[in-house]
């Protein structure tokens, strides 16, 4: 315990890729600082193109940062290529060796290593079985599905008990059912192990889940970093709020408000009535979703919002009602 | 689907001519000539026999007696050794010359690759003629050595073992660059970031990742140097100067001067069977692999 928190974890310092283009250079990560503790769940979430693959592989000693620097445990680990660092991915393209077993394929690692056979063998047999594929040991990667092959990338990064585990997509996958269990397995490795997991989803669920803290990125910068409670109900910016959960951003104005930017509100916060609120509208839609029930509300102003509630409400389409949203739930963004 | 199928032998027909005309009707005439009788000084004639074979290992002394002699042997011998030597020395050299292209920018590929074939604008005549005129007593490297002072007198590099397997390293070093890089050119080169992540040193993801990947390539470009310089025969002629006879010589020779042509073709399929035992040695992956 006292060594844990000594180790001062994973200090990414203005951190900086420039990648050239036939259009001009790409800064594909933006002066991105991060502080990320020892066996912590942190998970980078953010759209398609944002950094996120380009920031682990600058953690993994793939990429070399144009500028800044990265302290694992504070020692600098820029000067150490990829091999020496104590660092495993699991690859968005799982990156199997095509010529080599499945278990071949989960040696590797500590083969490299110069581990003994004896310890090799009861490791891989211990992943094989993690990740439940016991039987498949003898099987090439060609010969697996893809959520199969997705299991082996990630039983043979883990195999080696690295400091930091680096999972890029790592379970986008698996169907609805393994995935859902993948997911309680990884925590209980993270917990268990002690390794600290760096992950990259595009799935808010599956980041508010499983992680301790999420960073939202947004091309190439963080937009936020915090709990998932903390960046689910105070989103720092519009662009945070819209990524994580649905978020309707109306003006001030038409909720009564005297202010002159946009104001933002879960679904799930507001609900109506046909009495006094704070913004009229109309009823447009109904949806019934089973646990919750959307309905789709047009302002006096002309702005279309969605509200949810828990149990269907007694009123019709084309209703006119008011917006009660309690003040606290209000999302004023910064930007 | 009737119709297609009942097509498909027809279309194949030209394939199955070529095919008969270009390689097995050759390969049969010499296989029949090798078990006919010498009409000297050139052509075949009935009966049958087995003489050209026992000829391969007997000669005929003043009294008719059949002697062993090593001579034929040894020229295969020679030959194995000279194309075996070729090949792994084609290669070393040939895998991190195609490595070097292959992790060029794709822009330059292209003028790697043109560099490559350059050799090929010439004659492999006129080429290896022009190896004469470096390698002679009077020629670029002695004038070199000596205008520096490094020897007073000219080193002989021509007519020896030396001569030929330059020449022939020179010759075929293409065949083998060329597939390697095909092959290391279309190579998932993440599976190699993925090994430097799981602890592998750059040469041991070489060994380890690399050359297994790139083993079609190099099977290929070893077989494409391989076959052409153990039946070679300009090397070992111009720049052996017909001392270093291999097997290419030799059969040229019966053919010609020698006018035996059963012989000549005995010898022809002894170089198969030698091809044949190379390429079964070679393509037990295990093989390629010592030679990297
Ligand atoms: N090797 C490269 N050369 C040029 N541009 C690159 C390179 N790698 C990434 N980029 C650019 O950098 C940006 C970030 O890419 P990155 O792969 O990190 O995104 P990502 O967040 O992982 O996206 P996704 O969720 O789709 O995987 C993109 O605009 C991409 O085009
Ligand atoms: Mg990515």
């Amino acid at each position: 315990m006292i060594l844990k928190t000594m180790s001062s974890g994973l200090v990414i310092q203005t951190v900086s890729k420039t990648f050239p283009s036939p259009t001009g250079p790409v800064r594909a990560v933006d002066n991105v600082s991060l502080t990320i503790q020892p066996n912590e769940f942190f998970t980078l979430l953010g759209p398609s193109g944002c950094g996120k693959t380009t920031l682990l592989r600058m953690i993994a000693g793939l990429d070399i940062p144009t500028s800044g620097s990265i302290l694992l445990d504070n020692q600098d680990i820029a000067p150490l290529p990829a091999y020496q660092r104590p660092v495993n991915t699991v690859f968005q393209s799982y990156a199997l060796f095509p010529h080599m077993t499945v278990t071949d394929n989960i040696a590797f690692g500590m083969k490299m290593q110069g581990k003994p056979k004896t310890e090799i063998d009861k490791a891989v047999k211990e992943a094989l079985a993690l990740v439940r594929l016991d039987d498949k040991g003898e099987r090439m990667p060609a010969q697996l599905s893809g959520g199969q092959q997705q299991r082996v990338a990630l039983a043979r990064a883990l195999v080696n008990h690295p400091k930091i585990l680096l999972l890029d997509e790592s379970l986008s996958a698996l169907d609805y059912k393994l995935r859902k269990e993948m997911q309680i397995e990884l925590k209980r490795l993270q917990r268990e192990t002690g390794i600290t997991f760096i992950f990259v989803t595009h799935d808010q669920d599956e980041a508010l889940s499983m992680s301790d803290r999420i960073a939202v990125m947004e091309k190439g910068n963080v937009a936020q970093i915090g709990t998932p409670q903390e960046i689910y109900d105070r989103p720092a910016t519009r662009f945070v709020a819209d990524f994580i959960g649905i978020c309707n951003f109306v003006k001030a104005s038409s909720l009564g408000l005297n202010d002159n930017c946009d104001i933002g509100f879960r679904p799930e916060d507001a609900s109506f009535t046909v009495g006094r609120g704070m913004g009229k509208g109309n009823i447009r839609h109904i949806n019934y979703r089973g646990a919750v029930t959307h309905y789709i509300i047009e302002l006096e102003g002309g702005e279309t919002i969605t509200l949810s509630e828990d149990d269907p409400q007694n009123v019709e389409v084309n209703d006119a009602v008011s917006l009660v949203i309690p003040p606290e739930r209000l999302i004023r963004c910064t930007a | 689907m009737h119709g297609v199928r009942n097509a498909a032998p027809w279309l194949l027909s030209p394939f199955l001519m070529i095919m008969g005309v270009f390689f097995a009707a050759p390969l049969l005439l010499v296989v029949g000539y090798s078990f006919m009788t010498a009409h000297y000084p050139g052509g075949v004639e009935f009966p049958l026999t087995l003489d050209a074979y026992v000829k391969i290992f007997y000669d005929t002394d003043f009294d008719g007696n059949k002697v062993f002699d090593p001579s034929f042997l040894l020229i295969c011998w020679k030959s194995l050794k000279l194309a075996g030597l070729c090949t792994i020395l084609c290669l070393r050299a040939g895998f991190p010359m195609a490595y070097f292209m292959a992790t060029r920018p794709p822009q330059q590929r292209n003028l790697w690759m043109m560099l490559v074939t350059i050799p090929f604008w010439t004659n492999l005549l006129i080429r290896t003629y022009s190896w004469i005129l470096i390698l002679r007593d009077e020629g670029l490297v002695n004038n070199i050595l000596m205008s520096t002072g490094i020897t007073s007198s000219p080193i002989t590099l021509m007519c020896s073992d030396f001569a030929v397997g330059l020449g022939l390293l020179y010759s075929y070093l293409p065949f083998m660059v060329l597939p390697i890089y095909a092959n290391l050119e279309r190579m998932d080169w993440r599976l190699v970031e993925a090994a430097s992540d799981l602890y592998a040193t750059r040469w041991q993801t070489l060994r380890k990742v690399t050359i297994p990947l790139t083993m079609p390539g190099i099977l290929a470009g070893s077989i494409l140097v391989f076959i052409p310089s153990i039946g070679s025969f300009l090397a070992p002629q111009l720049l052996g100067c017909g001392q270093q006879m291999m097997l290419g010589n030799k059969i040229e020779n019966l053919f010609g001067q020698g006018g035996d042509w059963p012989f000549g073709s005995a010898a022809s399929v002894a170089l198969m069977i030698i091809v044949m035992i190379g390429l079964m040695i070679m393509s037990r992956r295990g093989g390629i692999k010592e030679l990297v």
